[in-house]
């Protein structure tokens, strides 16, 4: 099981003195971040990808670098690389570059992006998110996998003879996950490759999203690639702790009332019940953590959103530290019990070269090579 | 003997209301006009203003609560709509618009819809064919010929030589909306949120092989 933060990198006014960080302050407070969360014993650092204020992350391969620099075992990854609006030619290069640089700690998320008008700024149109998120990902499986690629689609101009550089490390493409908030045709996608389905499940009730991974698992083992209980899902979550459950909700609810995205919307108790959100004791955290995998099936990637809504950089470090001291701890042990022995682990470069070594021992072309050559 | 489902949303923002006042006079005269067919009516009727929040809540957060989606599922679900407004400045009141908005644009395709509005002047009658009409155009709604208006007069009031008295076209667009409703399986269609579109391909239709 793997652990983590995922951010989208908002630059968002603190309600409680009215201070608004500089982006040069934000930006250098996730790097900040990132390393605290290798140090308090996470796995993982996923940044989000926008084009558009309130947030930052334009540009995630260059803060990943750095954060690959300053860290030992981290596994970088994106919350969401915009599949949609990135040339796929570029994201094939810039990702494999950083598998690279960082010696295969890298996998990727791949999102559609929700913003209209980031659309036309660079070209595209959102009425064709989800056809551009197929062609485009088709494309990059090719270029990692593939020394030379002849190529034609619908969005970006022919390809002949085209070489992305540097091929990917060790020959093995970045694990690739898919995120989605609703469209069974990601699902659909995630599940053809035999890749990982990534549930934001922090917006929405948890309902929604177990029929979403249901049916991902369903088609997972419907393309061959193992069985239902064997696909790999990722979920988001959040979460604001203190020891005290009445002081996280008082200290939380100014942060969450202006929140972007839900603030001014529902109370905080409606929010809390009705999604994952949870504001509270440790011990609550760990109860309503430990209870995902009842609602999704055994999981492989638990990624925590911590540093948003205004949130000052000592609180969130504070945040961190309750998280990896207490609650992760535990969540580990509870995750273990019971857990069958055909569940994977969360997904490692060293475990995907492994994999593919034992195929070509085996002579037995492994399941997402198998479906990628169909 | 049949069943049919038939929603009503009324957006009347006082208790009473006027409009919940047409909402029940429209919905009875339509389970009257059902019976005529030898067809059950199950009429459910929804006052927009105890889902207020739950309406703002969702355009804020992009989900529905539990208590709107019940809400959502009813109005949908059903075989026939009848959507009742009172009419402010010019048009439907933003709280019926609000409720429209948090629908999935496709939800009400092919729905027998029944459109009816209240107002303290008849000169705001219009406002049904040049507001609320379209809205249902909009959707892909199939809205009666005949459209019920009534202003605060109406309700004591025999007609004229304009206009038929409000149980006549109270009886006239009950009338229309009951035999589309007796066509309409709406509510026994099993919808499936993951139906993928006809034609997906996992990898793209556009010779990106």
């Amino acid at each position: 099981m793997q652990f983590g933060i995922f951010t989208v990198g908002d630059v968002t006014t603190d309600p409680t003195n009215d201070s608004t960080p500089t982006e040069h302050q934000r930006i250098k407070a996730i790097l900040t971040i990132a390393q605290k969360v290798e140090e308090v014993g996470m796995e993982v650092f996923a940044l989000g990808e926008h084009h558009n204020p309130p947030f930052v992350p334009s540009s995630p391969t260059t803060m990943l670098g750095y954060i690959a620099a300053k860290t030992e075992r981290l596994i970088l990854s994106t919350a969401t690389t915009l599949i949609t609006t990135n040339d796929p030619v570029k994201i094939a290069e810039d990702y494999a570059m950083l598998q690279h640089v960082a010696d295969g700690r890298v996998d990727l998320m791949m999102g559609r992006g929700n913003t209209g008008p980031v659309y036309p700024w660079f070209g595209k149109d959102i009425r064709d998110g989800i056809p551009l998120a197929i062609e485009n990902y088709a494309l990059l499986q090719r270029l990692w996998r593939e020394d030379f690629v002849n190529w034609e689609g619908k969005f970006r101009s022919p390809l002949q003879g085209f070489q992305s550089t540097p091929r990917p490390l060790d020959g093995v493409a970045p694990f690739v996950w898919h995120g989605s908030i609703r469209s069974p045709e990601i699902a659909e996608q995630a599940a053809y490759y035999g890749d990982g389905f990534f549930a934001n499940n922090i917006f929405w009730p948890k309902e929604h999203y177990m029929r979403l991974i249901s049916y991902y698992r369903q088609r997972f083992e419907h393309y061959g690639h193992g069985k239902a209980e064997e696909a790999i899902v990722g979920l988001g979550g959040q979460a604001f702790m203190a020891k005290n459950s009445q002081d996280a909700v008082k200290q939380f609810r100014p942060y969450f009332d202006n929140a972007p995205v839900y603030g001014h919307g529902p109370t905080m108790e409606d929010f809390t019940e009705q999604t994952p959100l949870t504001v509270g004791s440790p011990q609550q955290v760990i109860d309503r953590y430990a209870g995902m995998r009842e609602h999704y099936g055994d999981y492989q990637r638990q990624l925590f959103l911590m540093d948003h809504a205004g949130l000052p950089l000592k609180t969130v470090l504070e945040q961190l530290d309750i998280l990896g001291e207490e609650v992760i701890p535990v969540l580990r042990k509870e995750f273990a019990k019971n857990r069958p022995a055909n569940v994977p682990d969360g997904p490692t470069h060293e475990a995907l070269v492994a994999k593919r070594d034992a195929a070509l021992v085996a002579s037995v072309p492994e399941p997402v090579e198998a479906a990628v050559a169909n | 003997m049949t069943t049919r489902r038939i929603a009503v949303i009324t957006s009347g923002l006082s208790q009473p209301s006027s409009t919940r006042l047409l909402a029940d006079r429209l919905a009875d005269a339509t389970a009257r006009q059902l019976a005529t067919l030898g067809i059950d009516a199950e009429v459910e009727i929804l006052e927009l203003r105890d889902t207020a929040q739950d309406v703002v809540n969702n355009l804020m957060t992009g989900f529905p609560s539990p208590k709107l989606e019940k809400a959502i599922e009813t109005v949908t679900g059903a075989d026939a709509l009848i959507a009742v407004t009172p009419v402010f400045t010019t048009s439907y009141s933003g709280l019926f618009k609000s409720f429209i908005d948090v629908l999935d644009p496709q939800s009400l395709t092919d729905m027998p819809v029944l459109i009816g509005a209240t107002g303290g002047s008849e000169r705001h009658s219009l406002a049904l064919d040049y507001a609320m009409r379209p809205l249902f155009t909009y959707l892909h709604a199939v809205v009666v010929p005949t459209s019920v208006y009534a202003a605060s007069s109406d309700w004591g009031s025999t007609g004229d030589g304009v206009a038929a008295a409000l149980p006549d076209r109270i009886d006239r667009a009950a009338r229309e909306l009951a035999n589309l409703a007796a066509e309409s399986d709406r509510s026994s269609r099993v919808v499936d949120p993951f139906a993928l579109p006809a034609g997906f391909s996992p990898v793209g239709g556009y010779g990106a092989q």
